[in-house]
């Protein structure tokens, strides 16, 4: 099996002297799924942000053999999908169908191979039927599918979401749950909804104070840190 | 809000909503001219205008009283000045002043009622306005419910914890403005994140119109053509 | 202040256009070279703040209360050319979706409150390095720049003022600009307080060319304000002298067209010729410079992480 990602000795220190990473070690395999689990602050989301290039630390980090280097981005950030947290970011074009084309089009594939590339993607998540509407005629589980077909519209292999049950009701989490375990791509999932956790991965990491400092299955680690 | 029943409305389906957005934007600029130019005494004028404007609403399937109502939005600074030209003894000033605010504010929202926005900025875009003053307004558009929401729950939050003295409430409104700032900043962080991280590397993408058909061109010369051939016999 | 279509004179409205739309376009094509698309977001999403900020009131006594209007705030914290962006997004989409304010008088619009307004609240920023005193009165500045050209801009359009009304609205301007000079003052410092370093103290090298800018709106606005003093026949008689063609006080009475291409047309042809020349003539100095600009546009590619 390949490394989708390979991070050694990463650390990070944001402008006013936090340290929010402290040396992290992570390696995850093609099309496997992992729960990153963790206090609030503990560092999971700009580790997350670390995997795309989106914040530069000290120390490597490797996705899907590229190094994540200036040069590499346009490529990694195809091959790395991030959903947001508040999909409201994320949805920024006046329209579903626009917005789930945007990163095609940013990638320079004509207007008409996006927009039917964007449709397939919107039927993969169950949006076809809302693709004119615009983003704040979604409800929260809406919004949450419109950004992941955003996602998925750039043949993606490694998924990281970042709190992808927020604002979700239970029927909407039920319905991202299903989507999510129909996909084939590795998946990084920030959260703090182990149930959630447990239905599409068996194995979790735990972040303190900017390090990893368990990996195994979900239960032993929980329990180990009273989650 | 009222944003939210335009946006509506300019989804529609009718043959009005179908034309080009261009024709729609260059019908309604000729419209509004020939409007701004009416001396006065032109009541009949004004009566035809009114019949064109809500008889092409009619067509487009529009709820013509919440239309017209929905166009009053005008009146109060209008009103304004046509009380003191009234005052003045220039009551037919006055008349026209109403007269032409709200026939103005009357094509500007049937534009808008006929015309999605996204539609509405590519028609723009053709006419050559900046595209990158369209994307900033695309942008406060698509935020502007967004922050809004923000502001209504600080202000509800702030209300549900009473008030105090009048000028600690004047600090708290500007704390309030304060966070909301500070906030809209984070978002934007995170909005430019979240197009970074779908490879956007410094330019959006273009939109892109249908082509300006024969029948669009008989629209315009139509609706241009009647407020001329009006504006003309007012004279 | 926002005016509708309908008030303004047409020479009023079409010169409004022909100054600030180019501007305006040159402005945005400077932004566009600059940071391309990357500031679009911010300078958007600010745009919404300040609607969303209107929402909340200051109270000022006696159950009134006043709200920001922003031109100022905007300047200080994203620089004055992005500010002018940003005032005028603002315009454009309250005439638009809102129908406040008129779609022909968008220009003047923009003159008065995204152009003098924005470069008016910047320059005693300028002055006063951000102080305190800077931020009070270039939120003032801006305001009554704003109000004074709008009303400047009226009555040269024949809207009568009589001078009970004028005393009225310059007090009621010099109210809100206090008002706004205070709101933006307290704003200021609680933003400071929440996270410093949100406001943008000017480069020195730019410093003597935005005064520059900013002094001449100033100078404008201040004239405007003379013309608004004096009696409305005074403004006429002014402009006569200058050479303007300016229309008269109780112009609807006049039996010439005020703006007639030839007076030996029929008064309403002259009249709807020169309505639409002018839009005809607007048109083409915006064409002229969206060609300008996007044929001197190859524009390096940068990634802004």
């Amino acid at each position: 099996m390949s490394l989708i990602v390979s991070v050694r000795g990463l650390r990070y220190t944001f402008d006013d002297g936090t340290e929010a990473l402290r040396g992290i070690d992570f390696d995850l395999e093609a099309g496997q799924a992992i729960a990153l689990l963790g206090p609030n602050g503990s560092g999971k989301t700009t580790f997350g942000l670390h995997l795309n290039g989106i914040l530069k630390g000290k120390g490597t980090v490797v996705i899907d053999g590229l190094p994540v280097e200036e040069r590499n981005l346009r490529q990694i950030r195809q091959i790395v999908g991030v959903v947001f947290q508040d999909s409201e970011n994320q949805l920024f074009m006046p329209t579903v169908l626009e917005d789930v084309a945007f990163g095609l089009l940013a990638a320079g594939h004509g207007r008409e191979a996006a927009e039917s590339r964007a449709r397939e993607a919107l039927a993969e998540t169950g949006m076809l039927h809302k693709e004119n509407k615009a983003p704040w005629h979604l409800s929260a589980g809406e919004k949450r599918r419109a950004a992941i077909a955003g996602i998925l519209a750039m043949d993606p292999k490694l998924l990281v979401l970042d709190e992808p049950t927020t604002f979700l009701d239970p029927p909407g989490q039920r319905e991202l749950v299903q989507l999510l375990a129909r996909l084939p791509q590795a998946k990084i999932l920030i959260t703090h909804d182990t149930a959630f956790a447990r239905q599409l991965t068996d194995e979790a990491v735990f972040f303190q104070e900017g390090m990893i400092v368990a990996r195994g299955p979900i239960e032993a680690v929980t329990a180990e840190y009273g989650w | 809000m009222r944003h939210a029943r335009v946006e509506r409305w300019s989804r529609g389906t009718s043959s009005i909503h179908s034309y080009h957005p261009v024709a729609r934007i260059l019908a309604t600029g000729v419209l509004l001219v020939t409007i701004a130019t009416l001396g006065p005494g032109s009541s009949t004028a004004c009566a035809l205008y009114f019949t064109l404007l809500a008889g092409t609403a009619l067509l487009a399937g529009l709820p013509l009283l919440e239309l017209l109502v929905s166009a009053t939005v005008v009146l109060p600074f209008a009103l304004c000045f046509a009380v003191i030209s009234a005052l003045s003894g220039d009551s037919e000033q006055a008349a026209m002043l109403l007269a032409r605010g709200y026939l103005s504010a009357l094509a500007a929202l049937l534009l808008m009622a006929t015309t999605p926005l996204p539609s509405l900025f590519s028609g723009l875009e053709t006419l050559r306005v900046p595209r990158f003053l369209l994307l900033v307004m695309q942008f406060l558009y698509r935020y502007l419910i967004v922050l809004a929401g923000e502001a209504g729950t600080m202000r509800d939050a702030a209300k549900s914890r009473g008030g105090g003295a009048r000028s600690i409430e004047f600090r708290q409104a500007a704390g309030a403005a304060g966070v909301l700032f500070a906030r809209s900043f984070a978002r934007a962080e995170a909005i430019h994140r979240a197009m970074l991280s779908r490879g956007f590397s410094g330019h959006m993408p273009a939109s892109e119109g249908r082509p300006f058909a024969s029948s669009d061109g008989a629209f315009l010369l139509l609706a241009a053509g009647t407020a001329i051939i009006i504006r003309v016999n007012a004279a | 202040m926002h005016i509708p279509d309908g008030f303004l004179k047409f020479p009023v409205w079409a010169a409004m256009d022909a100054v600030a739309i180019p501007v305006v376009g040159v402005v945005a094509w400077r932004a566009q070279r600059n940071f391309q698309d990357n500031r679009v977001p911010l300078m958007g999403v600010m745009g919404a703040f300040i609607f969303a900020a209107q929402m909340i009131n200051f109270p000022v006594g006696s159950g009134t209360s006043g709200h920001l209007v922003g031109a100022a705030l905007l300047s200080f914290t994203l620089g004055p050319a992005a500010a002018a962006i940003v005032m005028t997004a603002i315009l454009a989409i309250q005439a638009l979706v809102f129908q406040d304010g008129g779609v022909l008088a968008l220009g003047a619009n923009v003159f008065n409150m995204a152009l003098a307004g924005v470069a008016a609240g910047y320059l005693p920023w300028l002055l006063f390095g951000g102080r305190q005193v800077g931020i009070f009165l270039g939120a003032a500045l801006s305001l009554l720049v704003s109000a004074f050209l709008a009303l400047a801009e009226l009555m040269i359009s024949g809207v009568p003022m009589p001078v009970p009304v004028l005393a009225v609205s310059v007090g009621l301007f010099l109210v809100s600009a206090v008002m706004e000079g205070a709101i933006t003052l307290v704003v200021v410092q609680a933003i400071e307080r929440i996270q410093p370093g949100f406001l943008r103290r000017p480069a020195a090298s730019h410093r003597k060319i935005l005064a520059f800018g900013a002094l001449a709106a100033t100078v404008f606005a201040v004239t405007a304000a003379i013309f608004v003093s004096e009696t409305p026949d005074g403004i006429v008689s002014v402009l006569r002298r200058a050479g303007v063609s300016a229309p008269s006080v109780g112009l609807f009475h006049s039996p010439v067209a005020d703006y007639q291409l030839d007076s030996a047309m029929a008064p309403w042809l002259s009249r709807s010729l020169a309505g639409l020349a002018g839009l005809v003539i607007v048109y083409v100095v915006c064409l002229v410079i969206a060609r300008m600009i996007t044929a001197s546009r190859p524009v390096p590619r940068r990634e802004g992480a």
